[in-house]
């Protein structure tokens, strides 16, 4: 009898454990934003890259604050590289599961509103009658923000001044004629040194923005039309990838560029193997942690000869927007909101090494490094310039246009058959 | 305390001894229900993981493959062929094809020769225990770093100003540093060098084990009867490790079939599409172009060469 019984427990205990897995499959599923009654605590989840990449704990720091301001609402963080962050987000834009509040790039927000996997923050602002006249700006799809940006960090000339002392070159180069000159005087020093790094590799294909078509705007230059659509066949761009394939056919490229990635620039930068990079400004700790001596400064990129007018400035942003599917949007944005003022925007850019989003705060550069300072005269001086912000598919744009490039400069095809051929596939998609 | 179970089994099997039986045990006749459905309760956690974590997802992938951009769009039309039409006629699928069929049969059969190599190595009389325990640690490191670990040594090992160049140049093989992976007609040998440097050692171990195994008696016969090396090593040797090697060979070719992490980690299916394998394809169109639909196509396509693969594994594993 007792055994019987036994068999029985187990035979249960095997049900059970079904069951129990059966249920833990379905919370799983369950997605974002803990439910809670009206009395309880709200929950929000908060996937970003941001604090991975901050001092440990300093973002954890500002999250417990914005809990004590707010005793009803609290935060969970969902917190992994970029890489990882944007392909769960991804899969969550595809799914409608976003977690409540999400870090973005501009180059995703298009996508993911088209999806409507993002809630329209302009009507979320007006219901929290919240004034938008501090942020420096706002990503838009079809007149509707889905992003603000938080931190913003620009993507100056980083110059080698020993290697440029070296090869005679006496000033940092201004415009392209004086570029390709000290690129040359440097590349002739010989051992191992060559003048510029262009890392081409498609994985990430953001070479093509930050050092291409940086180029295209630190001069003005657009590579799309007024209404929005793709240029690429105008004769400034022409005139920016002719330049670059002529960097190339003078020898003063980094070799390995069609599958160098941006850390391997910022190694070769941070090993005196480069003269002059185009990178982000919080590369400079990274690069003075990794070689002490290396003595450097950054610049604006240079511009086409004889331009006088106001310098784009290449850049890219630590964005905030709240899921369409959020049942706490309210919650959520007094989070945005608290992340946006003025002290806490200062504070987040600080730590960053990037500059505000909100257009009021100050970072604190007091103990920084100086060249955060020059930094940030040349950001106030340029207007941030970054085209693939809000752009469809902008990775793929981004990588057709990689491809393209590379063909013509491995003699393929021309710079304007590249040109015409991205042209193309650029318009199925814009 | 057996003899219920011994008259239970009775009753399970056949009517004329259940008939003969008195009843032994109140409620007995819902004992045989219980009974058969025991085993699915003990079965059901693994049941349950198959059928969440793998027969959902491809039914999931297979249905998208035939879907009108998946996902993406709210409410998808069904498609038909469309997507594989689409995907069979891209040159980047088809270059994908050429590329990943190079690199599997070239890292499979390196794999085989080389760990074949070392297995025998190191199960040779001549060197000592400890020689042959410190080589065994060294060949086996390759295999004990993770592919990112691998793929960040070779990429500045292989650098137009790493190591490897370093030495060709100084013994003048190269006038200057090949840049390995980033030159469109190296590339595909570069990931498949690295590949097969960093897969051998599980091979050499599987081996090695199956080389323990051959009895020294065929050896000392073969001996006998006036054999040489090489007409041992291909009359008992080989003949002997045969079901290990076929065996090892196909789930070698499933398994680089399916690598990714090594490509996008060196060179991301560049430089112009010269290490384009399915993986990296199928990857760039769900999470670069949002293609779903596209992607499952291709995944579904692979999955199919995968799978004659697998049955191919599997009637070998039944023949032995």
């Amino acid at each position: 009898m007792a055994r019987g019984s036994g068999k029985f427990l187990k035979q249960l205990l095997g049900v059970a454990t079904a069951a129990a897995l059966i249920s833990t499959a379905a919370c799983g599923g369950s997605g974002s934003g803990e439910s809670s009654d009206s009395s309880g605590p709200v929950t929000l989840e908060f996937a970003q890259w941001w604090a991975p990449e901050l001092p440990a704990g300093a973002f954890d720091q500002k999250i417990a604050e914005f809990e004590q301001q707010n005793p009803n609402i609290k935060v969970k963080l969902l917190s992994a590289p970029y890489a990882s962050t944007k392909q769960q987000l991804v899969s969550g834009s595809a799914s409608r599961t976003l977690p409540d509040v999400v870090g973005l790039d501009g180059a995703w927000v298009n996508d993911f509103a088209k999806q409507g996997a993002l809630a329209d923050l302009t009507s979320i602002m007006a219901d929290a009658k919240y004034d938008p006249k501090e942020l420096v700006s706002q990503v838009k799809v079809d007149s509707k923000t889905y992003m603000i940006p938080v931190v913003n960090f620009v993507y100056p000339l980083f110059v080698n001044k020993d290697l440029l002392t070296r090869a005679g070159v006496q000033s940092v180069p201004t415009d392209r004629s004086e570029f390709m000159e000290a690129a040359k005087k440097t590349t002739a020093l010989g051992g191992n040194v060559t003048g510029w790094a262009l890392p081409l590799d498609t994985a990430v294909p953001n070479g093509v923005q930050n050092d291409v078509l940086s180029w295209l705007w630190a001069s003005g230059g657009s590579m799309l039309t007024p209404d929005g659509k793709p240029n690429m066949t105008s004769p400034e761009v022409q005139s920016t990838v002719d330049y670059v394939k002529s960097l190339n056919d003078a020898g003063v490229v980094a070799p390995g560029s069609l599958t160098m990635k941006e850390q391997d620039k910022v190694e070769k930068f941070t090993n005196g193997q480069v003269a002059m990079v185009i990178d982000s400004l919080a590369h400079v700790n990274l690069v003075k942690k990794n070689n002490p001596k290396l003595n450097f400064t950054i610049a604006p990129i240079p511009a086409q000869d004889g331009y006088t007018g106001k310098r784009g400035l290449p850049y890219a942003s630590w964005g905030i927007g709240i899921a369409d599917s959020s049942e706490h949007k309210a919650e959520a944005f007094k989070l945005v909101q608290f992340l946006m003022s003025q002290k806490t925007n200062g504070e987040l850019a600080t730590l960053a090494n990037g500059f505000p989003g909100n257009n009021t705060a100050e970072p604190d550069l007091s103990e920084s490094d100086p060249l955060f300072k020059t930094a940030f005269d040349m950001y106030k001086q340029s207007s941030p310039a970054n085209q693939f912000v809000g752009l469809p598919k902008s990775e793929d744009l981004m990588r057709s246009f990689d491809e393209n490039l590379q063909l013509a400069l491995t003699n393929k095809q021309s710079v304007a058959d590249a040109l015409n051929k991205t042209q193309q596939s650029w318009s199925s998609i814009i | 305390m057996g003899q219920p179970d011994l008259r239970t089994r009775d009753s399970s099997v056949g009517a004329p001894a259940a008939d003969a039986a008195p009843p032994l045990l109140p409620g007995r006749g819902r004992r045989p229900v219980s009974k058969r459905l025991a085993p699915f309760g003990y079965l059901s956690p693994t049941l349950i993981l198959i059928l969440v974590l793998m027969v959902i997802p491809i039914l999931m992938v297979i249905s998208y493959s035939f879907q009108d951009n998946v996902i993406v769009e709210r409410n998808p039309v069904f498609s038909g062929l469309a997507n594989y039409a689409n995907v069979l006629s891209d040159p980047d699928f088809l270059v994908a094809i050429k590329n990943t069929l190079i690199f599997i049969t070239v890292s499979t059969a390196a794999h085989l020769v080389l760990g074949l190599t070392f297995a025998i190595l190191l199960n040779t009389d001549v060197v000592g225990g400890v020689t042959k325990a410190v080589f065994r640690i060294i060949y086996i490191l390759p295999w004990l770093f993770t592919i990112a670990v691998v793929a960040v040594i070779w990429r500045l090992m292989l650098d137009p100003y790493g190591v490897v160049n370093y030495i060709l140049t100084s013994v003048h093989a190269v006038q200057k540093g090949v840049d390995w992976f980033g030159d469109p007609s190296t590339a595909l040998w570069a990931v498949t060098f690295v590949n097969i440097w960093s897969g051998y050692p599980f091979f050499m171990i599987s081996l090695l084990a199956g080389l323990q195994g051959i009895s020294t008696d065929m050896y000392e016969a073969a001996s006998v009867d006036g054999a040489n090396a090489v007409q041992k090593f291909f009359g008992i040797t080989i003949p002997q490790l045969r079901p290990v090697l076929i065996s090892m060979a196909v789930l070698d070719l499933i398994w680089t079939s399916q690598q990714f992490a090594l490509i996008w980690m060196t060179t991301g299916g560049g430089p112009l599409n010269a290490t384009e394998m399915l993986s990296t394809y199928t990857y760039k169109q769900a999470f670069s172009s949002y293609e779903f639909a596209t992607a499952s196509a291709s995944a579904v396509i692979v999955l199919l060469i995968t799978l004659i693969l697998a049955v191919f594994y599997v009637r070998q594993q039944r023949v032995r």
